[in-house]
This record gives structure tokens, C-alpha cells and sequence, in this order.
């Protein structure tokens, strides 16, 4: 069993201490009498480059500059602060709040936003410029996905501070929401962590008792996974030194479910704290469908097209992902996680996974 | 070649004008009853304005009798200066019998339109016109009068004279007629409401025959300026009107007689045209032969270097006058107004004067609006063929802002001694070059004025939301950066409003 440091609370107060001090500056400014301004990095597309070294999307040096003086930057000026003001009311009183609260919230402060997307804006504005992901002040999306293995947790949020679960303690998993995104790691004895697309293959693993039999933690990704998942993915790797392994279907985009958890999208290219750079890409491979002889569907048009703007892609320059996109050219097929179940229920469990985990611990 | 044998029988100026009744805009009751209205304030008009009187016009329609209900007696009077007694019988019940045979501008060029209507009337009821009249003390005098049609003379029924007493002077017309006013009433509304923009400082009151009253009061008490008679320009003579000259002229030569009877005609231009037309200067223009009077009328018009004719013969109504018109009668937010310098076609001057006016009771159509004028009558028939017509539809109202469904009406004038008219109608002006450009110029003059208007307003309401940008967002600015960083007093930023308000004005 290993034992592990306490880093939320850590983060929290960092956090807070940062929108202190992006107040203070403005207040300042405003004190000597001038137009209070911010500086941030653009994220406009042409300032979003592919770092090798970190194995993301990162943004380049364009800075721009927000200015209270200007007509046009008024409004998002004063909607940003507002958006400082009131998650770290949230994150000091440790409340939560979906995009869509925020979004409301706003009224009661006679701020407006003209819809969710405005104020999701300002929210990556404010990551942006704080240099930490909205779950960091206490920001979640609506959809969530769960989890589920030996890993104790210890909550931090109001009225559950200091109790402890166990994530086996519930058969359907354990949703990866608010309070669990907060809590500490407190001991696990798994060596692993295997990320499934599809919610089916997890229930089917949890009843296969996956985790016991390979000592791992299962996540289930519900498709293109959200971040506070891929940020809990990132804690498991680097906080618990856990390998990470992701299972998606056979197609470009399964691939690409497994890429963005690897590096990230150009969307969140503010943000440093969301990638698992050494997670891998499990399968199901574009050669498994041969090597298996799973039943398989033609790719349509537009895979294909998926499939050239990834070849493309710098993320995708590895030696792996080249060769899975040229099978799926070569043979047009692609195939879906439970095409498994032609060779009965287990198959995958007792065939597929224990190769597949042994090759690539190799 | 066969002989045929007809008839020729000589027709008078009043079996001419019974038998072709609908030039003159009597062609049918409807019609018929707008243009009596018409005919009879116009001269109204024409017996005051150019005396110098404010004119006060009272116009009563209603009905003959109670059975019959297209029977109208109308009653016109105005305080103009009257008409002399003993011609009053000639000016109402001659035709061609006219004040008005003169070159300066005014409404009716013959003094057809009064005795048509008179004629009208009688032809359809059989009945006598009264016109009572003075030119001031000491007597009234009242005629009964009918037109003896054939003979083109005015019979006198009944003749009455009474004391003036009251120091009144101005005439009353009133004729029995036949008519449809129920059909006509919009057009009639029309055209007196149109008469009241440009004739703002008279009154114009009127009853209609259910006793309806509609006023158009008086706002301006100045009169536009009168016309002065001038000769013709020789670009707008004719072998006919030079045969009338050479007929009573006392000159003895070709020389005097062009500097005598023509417009702006000195010795050294009368030197240089005779030159250019062969004729020598001491030629005696009462012995000229037909085909040397033929000869010197088109050397009139082809010689370039007479001097356009000045615009003294003209009557334009003036900006001010105009403006206040647009103003009293459409009550507009916006009004602009713009007089063209005088310009000549074919020897005749014209003077175009445009307006435009925006918002207010200006109502929001799906086409253009437009009022036309000539020589300050209101055309109200026939739109769609007037050159002005054709000119707004052709401009691009963007480039100024505008656009057709945006309430702003467009208003032509035309002044000259002989309105181009396309038809013998009078209500379309025909598309004569000099005259298109000078509306076109017009309206792009009065259309840039409201464009800037709009643009300016535009501002000043850009300049207000934006001052209510900063007002609304710097506290707010304050106020959150205040509380996270922890402060308790919010910073002041009520300088930074002051030079949010400058940064426009720099």
C-alpha cells in the first residue's frame, strides 16, 4: 500500500492567492487614477504551436492586452473580474458550480452574459491568465464520468472533509465529480490504471473483477473524456506513478479519445496540468481487426478524411499511431470495443487484454 | 381629283373647350369636382399673393339639394383685390379673356381654368354662376352670369350692387356642378394640404358637404418674391409671336427691334446675331417677307451667344417659405431644403427648388414619398410619369444613409414662365435635361444635408450608449477587483469617467 502527500488543499490556496493578486493589480491600477488593463496569451490559432518537449499544445509569446479604456474590451473586462470574484468567493468557501451556474449566477451581480458560451469564454479567459484549469476554482462541466479500484480517497469539500471511501465500495463505479476531483489519495493497491471509452466494456470489466485480476483502476471515459476526468487520470500517473493504459474503439476517433488524454487538445493549450503524456494507447488497434479477425464495418468518407488530418497531426508523429493510421488506410475498416463479443462475453478479459497489457509493459 | 363638298363651320373658344372638356380635367364627376376646387383656389391665389395680400380662402362644398346627392353648389372667396365691375362678366364668362397673357410666372397661364369650370357647371345643371366682387368701397356688386357657348360671350342674368360698408375687398365665386365628391375627397384633401406646404402663409379653410371643416393656418406671414413681366428670350420665340411683335413694334430697324422686344438682347449681341443671321442692321422688320421672318426665328434659336435669361420673371417660393410649409403641413423631425440657381431651357427660366423631410409624422411606406410642385401648384395625379419620379427611383439612397421603408418624403418644385409639361394634362413635367439635372442636383444637395443629419444623430446616440458602457462597467471593475483583493473602500472612478467623455471629443 502506498502512501501518499496531501496536494489539494496546497493547490487550493495557490489558487486563491492568485486571484488575490490579479485583483490587487487592477486595484491597484485604478487607485493611481489610470485605466485598469490586462495582459494575457492569445489564444487565437495562430498562436497555439505543438511543444515536443512536453508533448502538447502549448501557447506561443503573443500576449493581448484588455483595457478597461476601450469600448469594445468594457465588457468582457468587467465580466472577467466579476468571473475572479466569484470563484473565489466559490473556491474559498469551497462551493462548487457547473458552467451553467456561473452562467446564472451572474444575473444576481447584474452582470450578463448573452449565453453559456460568453461565460464559458470568460472562464478559459481566467485559466488562462491564473495558468490553472476551471476545476482548480471549483468549475465543473455537467457531464462526468467514473471510476472504480482499490484507491482510497479522503474528500476536502465541506461536510465530508477528512471521511474516506474506498472506490470499490460501489458496483457502478464512482463519478468523477466535484468532490472527488478535490479529494486526496490517501492508498491504493493497484499498478495500474485501464481508461475505457465505452461504458458497457467498463460494467463488463468491474463484473469480470478486471481490477483484481490486473491490479488496476478502472475509468470510464463516457467517449471524449472531460477534463476533470483527464485531470484525475493525470493525478493517478503522476501522483501514484500509475501506467495508464486507454482501450477506445478501432477509428479515428477513438484515437483521438486517447490522444487528447495522452496530449491534450488545442483547446486547453492555456493549461499545463491536463495531459498523461505517458499513458498509451491500448487499443483496439487498426491491426487487431486483422490480427483477431474482428467483425468490422468500411470506413465512411469522413473517417477517411479524419484519418489524413491526423497524419498530419504533430501529436500523431510517433511511430505507433502512423502505423495504425496506414492499416486503416490500407484496409478501410474500422471496428467498434465490443465487436469482442463475436468470441463470447470473456473473451476480451481473457484473451485480448492480458496480451495486450504484457506486450506493452514489455 | 373629286370635289367634295363639306361644311366648315366655325367653332368659338367656348364650343373648342365644351367639346374637349377633358383637357382642362373635367373628363368625369369625379375628376371634375377636384379640378373645379382647383381651378377656383388657384386663381384665388393669383388674385392676392402677386397684389401683396396674405390670402384667406374660404372653400364650401355642399350639396345642390337633399335628393340629389351629386349635385355640389361650391363656394370659393377669397380677400384678393377684386375684380373691377364691369369686367367682372368678361374674366369669369370669356374664354381667352385673361389678366394673364403676360411672360412672368404664375398658376394658370390663360384663364381657361375659372371659366372652364363655370362652363362645366352650367353644362351640367343648367344653372347661372354667381360672382360677387369688390376692389374695395364704396360698393359690392353681385352678378348672375351664364356662357353663351356658341358665341363665346357672357350673359348677364341679374346684376346687384350693394355698400361695402365693412372696407372688404376679394371675390366669391359660387357655381352649381355636377360631381362625385366621395371619391374625389382624398385627392381633394390631398391637394389642399399640398397647397398649404407651399403656400404657408395663407389660410385655407374648407367645409365639405357632411360640414366637415379642415384648416391650414397660416405660419409665415412673408410672401415669396413677386415676378417681374419680362420680354421673351429669343431661344423660346416662335414665328407666330414674332409676327405679334412685328405688328405693333414703332422700330425702324432690325437692330432697335431686337434690343427693344427681347430678353437680354444689348446692341453689341443684337450686332453680332443679325450678323450671324444675314439680315442688315437697318432692315425694316414690317417689310420682312414671310420666308425671311421663318429665317430669322431659327437663326434665334441656333445663335449660341445670347445671354441666358435671368430669373426675374420668376416666383420661386425661397427656402424659408418652403421649409416653413414642410414644417406646418408634414411635421417632420427633420427638414432640408435647397433652391437651385436659375437655369433656362429653350429660352424659358426655371428655378427647381427640392426639400426632404424625415421622421416625425412622416409615415413609413414601402415606396418613396414624393410631393411635386410647379409653379407652387401640388401635383397629385399621374406620379409615376413625372421626371421626378424616374429620378428618385434612380438614386442610390444608401450612399446617404437611407433607404426606401424609412419615413422621409422628397418635395420638387419647379418654377418658369412655361413649365415643361409632357402632356397637355398638366400633371406630369417632361424629362428635359436642364430640368432633370437641376431636380437631381436638388435632391442629391438636400439628401447629403439629411444624411449628415442622420449621421450626427446617429453619433450623438452611439456617443451616449458608449458613455453608458463606462458607466455601467468601470464600478463594476472597481467593485470586484476591490473585494478580491480585500479591500474595503472601492477606488474612486469618477475621474476615469470624466475622460472616458473626453476621449470622444479628442
Amino acid at each position: 500500500m502506498k502512501k501518499i502527500s496531501f496536494s489539494t488543499r496546497e493547490k487550493r490556496r495557490e489558487v486563491l492567492a492568485r486571484l488575490e493578486r490579479f485583483g490587487l493589480d487592477l486595484y491597484e491600477q485604478l487607485e493611481k487614477g489610470i485605466f485598469p488593463n490586462i495582459t494575457m496569451p492569445s489564444r487565437s490559432i495562430d498562436n497555439i504551436y505543438y511543444s515536443p518537449e512536453l508533448r502538447q499544445y502549448v501557447l506561443g509569446d503573443k500576449k493581448i492586452k484588455r483595457s478597461a479604456s476601450n469600448i469594445r474590451h468594457l465588457r468582457p473586462f468587467a465580466q472577467l473580474v466579476w468571473m475572479a470574484f466569484f470563484t473565489h468567493e466559490l473556491t474559498q468557501n469551497q462551493k462548487t458550480s457547473t458552467l451553467r451556474d456561473v452562467f446564472y449566477s451572474a444575473q444576481a451581480y447584474d452582470i450578463s452574459f448573452k449565453d453559456q458560451d460568453e461565460s464559458d469564454d470568460i472562464i478559459t479567459d481566467l485559466e488562462t491568465i491564473l495558468g490553472c484549469t476551471r476545476e482548480d476554482f471549483n468549475v465543473f462541466p455537467e457531464e462526468s464520468s467514473a471510476v472504480f479500484g482499490d484507491l482510497t480517497i479522503e474528500y476536502t469539500i465541506p461536510n465530508y472533509e477528512g471521511k474516506r471511501l474506498n472506490l470499490t465500495s460501489h458496483p457502478d463505479g464512482v463519478m468523477i465529480g466535484p468532490a472527488l476531483t478535490s479529494a486526496e489519495f490517501i492508498e491504493t493497491s493497484a499498478d495500474k490504471v485501464i481508461a475505457i471509452e465505452k461504458g458497457g466494456l467498463f460494467t463488463r470489466f468491474i463484473e469480470e473483477r478486471v481490477h483484481e485480476r490486473f491490479n488496476a483502476i478502472l475509468v470510464f471515459l463516457r467517449g471524449q473524456a472531460p477534463r476533470s476526468t483527464r485531470y484525475f487520470i493525470r493525478r493517478l500517473n503522476q501522483e501514484l506513478g500509475l501506467p495508464v493504459y486507454i482501450f477506445t474503439d478501432a477509428d479515428p476517433w477513438g484515437m483521438h479519445i486517447a490522444m487528447v488524454i495522452i496530449s491534450g487538445s488545442a483547446n486547453a493549450a492555456h493549461i499545463r496540468e491536463l495531459t498523461t503524456p505517458d499513458a498509451k494507447w491500448a487499443g483496439v488497434w487498426a491491426s487487431d481487426i486483422i490480427n483477431y479477425k474482428l467483425p468490422s464495418d468500411k470506413l465512411e468518407d469522413i473517417d477517411v478524411k479524419r484519418l489524413h488530418e491526423l497524419m498530419r497531426d504533430p501529436r500523431y508523429k510517433d511511430e505507433l499511431w502512423q502505423r495504425e493510421i496506414n492499416v486503416f488506410m490500407r484496409i478501410q475498416r474500422k471496428c467498434e470495443l465490443e465487436a469482442f463479443s463475436r468470441y463470447g462475453l470473456t473473451h476480451i478479459v481473457d484473451k485480448y487484454l492480458p496480451q495486450r497489457l504484457k506486450d506493452l509493459e514489455d | 381629283m373629286k370635289a367634295i363638298s363639306q361644311t366648315f363651320q366655325e367653332i368659338s373658344p367656348a364650343d373648342f373647350f365644351y367639346r374637349n372638356r377633358e383637357i382642362a380635367g373635367f373628363a368625369n364627376p369625379v375628376r371634375a369636382i377636384f379640378s373645379a376646387i382647383r381651378e377656383l383656389v388657384e386663381n384665388s391665389l393669383d388674385a392676392t399673393e402677386p397684389m401683396g395680400i396674405l390670402p384667406d380662402i374660404y372653400i364650401r362644398l355642399s350639396n345642390m339639394s337633399d335628393e340629389d346627392e351629386n349635385f355640389y353648389v361650391l363656394r370659393v372667396k377669397d380677400n384678393g383685390s377684386g375684380i373691377p365691375a364691369d369686367y367682372v362678366p368678361l374674366a369669369f364668362c370669356q374664354f381667352l379673356f385673361s389678366s394673364k397673357y403676360k411672360l412672368k410666372q404664375s398658376r394658370g397661364t390663360f384663364g381657361l381654368g375659372g371659366t372652364m369650370t363655370i362652363l362645366y357647371g352650367q353644362i351640367t345643371t343648367n344653372k347661372p354662376v354667381k360672382v360677387i366682387s369688390s376692389t374695395g368701397p364704396p360698393k359690392i356688386y353681385e352678378y348672375t352670369l351664364m356662357i353663351d357657348i356658341q358665341r363665346n360671350r357672357p350673359i348677364v342674368l341679374d346684376r346687384r350692387i350693394y355698400d361695402n360698408n365693412d372696407k372688404w375687398h376679394g371675390t366669391i365665386v359660387e357655381v352649381n356642378l355636377e360631381g362625385d365628391y366621395p371619391k374625389a375627397m382624398p385627392k381633394i384633401l390631398e391637394y389642399l394640404k399640398q397647397t398649404a406646404i407651399v403656400n404657408p402663409y395663407a389660410n385655407i379653410t374648407f367645409v365639405d358637404p357632411r360640414g366637415r371643416l379642415y384648416k391650414f393656418e397660416r405660419t409665415v406671414a412673408k410672401l415669396p418674391r413677386q415676378p417681374r413681366e419680362t420680354l421673351p428670350h429669343p431661344h423660346g420665340i416662335d414665328v407666330e409671336t414674332v409676327y405679334r411683335i412685328i405688328r405693333i413694334t414703332r422700330c425702324k430697324t432690325l437692330l432697335d427691334f431686337m434690343q427693344e422686344h427681347f430678353h437680354r438682347v444689348g446692341k453689341r449681341t443684337a450686332q453680332r446675331f443679325l450678323e450671324f443671321a444675314g439680315f442688315p442692321e437697318d432692315a425694316d422688320p414690317k417689310k420682312l417677307k414671310p420666308e425671311e421672318v421663318v429665317r430669322l426665328v431659327q437663326a434665334m434659336k441656333n445663335f449660341n451667344e445670347f445671354l441666358p435669361p435671368d430669373a426675374d420673371c420668376l416666383s420661386p417660393l425661397g427656402e424659408d417659405i418652403l421649409k416653413a410649409g414642410i414644417l406646418k403641413e408634414l411635421e417632420p423631425e427633420f427638414v432640408a431644403v435647397t433652391q437651385r440657381s436659375p437655369s433656362a431651357y429653350s429660352g424659358h427660366p426655371f428655378i427647381v427648388e427640392v426639400g426632404i423631410a424625415y421622421g416625425g409624422k412622416i409615415p413609413v411606406g414601402e415606396d418613396l414619398i414624393l410631393y411635386r410642385f410647379a409653379n407652387k401648384i401640388p401635383l397629385v395625379y399621374d406620379e409615376s410619369g413625372d421626371v421626378s419620379w424616374r429620378i428618385i427611383k434612380s438614386i442610390n439612397w444608401r450612399n446617404y444613409g437611407l433607404m426606401p421603408g424609412m419615413p422621409f418624403a422628397v418635395l420638387v418644385h419647379i418654377c418658369s414662365t412655361k413649365i415643361p409639361w409632357k402632356t397637355v394634362g398638366k400633371e406630369m413635367i417632361a424629362d428635359r435635361p436642364e430640368v432633370s439635372r437641376e431636380i437631381l442636383n436638388g435632391i442629391r444637395d438636400v439628401a447629403r444635408q439629411l444624411g449628415a443629419y442622420l449621421s450626427k444623430k446617429e453619433k450623438a446616440k452611439y456617443e451616449k450608449t458608449r458613455l453608458s458602457i463606462f458607466a455601467k462597467y468601470l464600478p463594476k471593475i472597481a467593485e470586484f477587483s476591490a473585494k478580491l483583493a480585500g479591500k474595503e473602500k472601492i477606488p474612486d472612478i469618477g475621474e476615469l469617467l470624466r475622460r472616458a467623455r473626453k476621449i470622444e471629443e479628442d
